[in-house]
């Protein structure tokens, strides 16, 4: 069964040039078409069967993000249909949804109800969360006192506490430190273990090549290439020596 | 898609709007009491003792009647106008319902509003004739206050994604409308011809229905009561189909 289908998916964006009207705002609230659009994404065709875990690389602007962003449901594609099955956990951004000035605790419990969670479940899962993130000396401290890889521990431990059935990764796993990677790499390799799907966005290339079976290349919103990880990535790597030697 | 605990998930937002704005302040909810206490003081003082007038017995409620609905529309109406921008973190990378939002905004200014009732209510008993069983109109005539905010908030949010003169339109609109809204003055001494779009008006509705249960101890007018019942559903209805519209769009422009 495919769990993410993308059929001839687009996505545009308008091109900053030039000053923006009041005509050009109303238009775009009635739904007009920009007659010259900037494509994050072009006519993208793909399906992930349950269980597949995917990596998805390319360069910065390549239309990654813009492709987990449709899969999240978190807007409509501009052109063609994205098809998703199953209960989905995305960390897509550090700490998204956190307020600086709650503390951890405040913190997971909002993240909680933000990722779907009921108060019921959340009470239950809330000590197994906090052994996770290991900040219970810090859990009470307001999140703004917090570094980057603390924050990142917190938002992995509440994610990965959805017991999804996707899990979707955007580049956010670097900030953290050494320990707490492996343990969140571990982590997702149970996930993927169990038969869950992941999709994930990375430049670690040693990690995808572990994790992921199939990896989908992304360039200037084309798909340049899918397939198995090994072939794809020593494609991209390849083209990236290139034209590094250029 | 999304299809987690609503109750839990408003509770969440209104607890943290309340959290954060008063966290780092020691007076707290004091604060709430202390603004509508000052305007009521100051307009008793210039209405009563600078321009004297003799069509109103009790003017420091007459005015409170006025001041806590007008205070509440204004301050959940800004506040609400500019919460999509202003979680722009969450609605860009988190599958929440987006309606959520500004609703949930608009809710945790109730909180303030509870207690600014509170007081008006207090104010009702010891400065004014004292309970009555028309008070039993109170929680329909808020709520349908309530609910038109929601639906202005909903409209204007969501306008504000795309144009962010949206905020500074609401900020003058609440401005002009403190003189639209009978709040220093009776209605009667509006000309008939706009008497009754004065009654369109949701919020000079409910300060009419306000004065009429906790001053006059008598029943709001039931027509009064429709046409706030039929403004409120009617720009909420409005409000939800216009956000409706307009939140594919909201990632592109955060
Ligand atoms: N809201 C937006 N408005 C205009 N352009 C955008 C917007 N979001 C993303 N883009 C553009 O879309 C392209 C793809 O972005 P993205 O998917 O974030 O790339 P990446 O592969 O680095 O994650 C980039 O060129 C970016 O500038
Ligand atoms: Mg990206």
């Amino acid at each position: 069964m495919n769990v993410i289908e993308f059929q001839n998916v687009s996505k545009t964006f308008h091109r900053a040039v030039g000053q923006r009207l009041l005509r050009h705002y109303i238009e775009d609230m009635i739904g007009a078409k920009d007659p010259n659009p900037f494509y994050a994404l072009k006519d993208v065709n793909f399906a992930i069967r349950d269980g597949e875990s995917v990596a998805v690389i390319g360069s910065n602007g390549a239309g990654k993000s813009t492709m987990l962003s449709l899969v999240t449901h978190l807007m409509p594609p501009s052109d063609g249909k994205v098809i998703v099955n199953g209960r989905l956990a995305a960390l897509l951004d550090l700490g998204a949804g956190f307020h600086p000035d709650l503390t951890g605790r405040e913190n997971m419990r909002l993240n909680a109800s933000l990722l779907g969670f009921s108060r019921k479940r959340a009470s239950e899962l809330h000590d197994s969360i906090v052994d996770f993130s290991e900040l219970q000396e810090f859990i009470n401290e307001p999140l703004r006192t917090y570094s980057s890889g603390m924050i990142l521990r917190l938002a992995f431990s509440v994610a990965l506490s959805l017991d999804p059935q996707i899990l979707i990764i955007d580049e956010v796993l670097a900030v953290g430190d050494q320990a707490f990677q492996a343990k969140c790499i571990d982590k997702i390799f149970d996930i993927r273990n169990q038969g869950k799907t992941i999709l994930c966005v990375s430049h670690a290339h040693a990690i995808l090549r572990n994790l992921c079976s199939r990896a989908i290349w992304l360039d200037h919103g084309q798909l340049i290439m899918d397939g198995p990880v090994e072939a794809v990535l020593n494609a991209y790597e390849g083209r990236a020596a290139h034209s590094a030697a250029e | 898609m999304w299809n987690g605990d609503y109750l839990f998930l408003l509770q969440n937002l209104i607890v943290k709007d309340f959290k954060i704005r008063y966290r780092n302040m020691s007076l707290g909810v004091f604060w709430s009491l202390l603004n509508p206490m000052i305007m009521m003081g100051v307009m008793t003082f210039v209405f009563v003792k600078v321009i004297p007038r003799d069509d109103v017995t009790n003017f420091p409620l007459f005015v409170l009647c006025g001041l806590v609905p007008f205070n509440f529309f204004s301050v959940a109406w800004n506040n609400g106008t500019i919460s999509i921008a202003n979680n722009a973190g969450l609605i860009k990378r988190i599958p929440v319902p987006r309606e959520v939002v500004p609703i949930a905004t608009v809710l945790s200014t109730c909180i303030h509003l509870g207690i600014q009732i509170l007081l008006l209510l207090a104010a009702a008993i010891l400065i004014g004739p004292g309970v009555n069983v028309y008070w039993l109109w109170l929680p329909l005539v808020w709520a349908l206050l309530i609910l038109f905010v929601c639906g202005l908030v909903l409209a204007t949010s969501a306008l504000d994604v795309y144009l962010r003169d949206m905020r500074y339109v609401v900020e003058s609109a609440c401005t002009v409308l403190f003189w639209l809204v009978p709040i220093f003055y009776t209605l009667t001494l509006v000309p008939q011809a706009y008497a009754t779009v004065y009654q369109f008006n949701p919020v000079a509705a409910l300060i009419l229905a306000l004065r009429r249960i906790l001053i006059d101890s008598a029943s709001p007018d039931p027509s009064l009561v429709l046409k706030l019942a039929f403004s409120s559903t009617v720009v909420f209805a409005i409000g939800l189909a216009l956000f409706h519209r307009l939140k594919n769009r909201f990632f592109d422009y955060l």
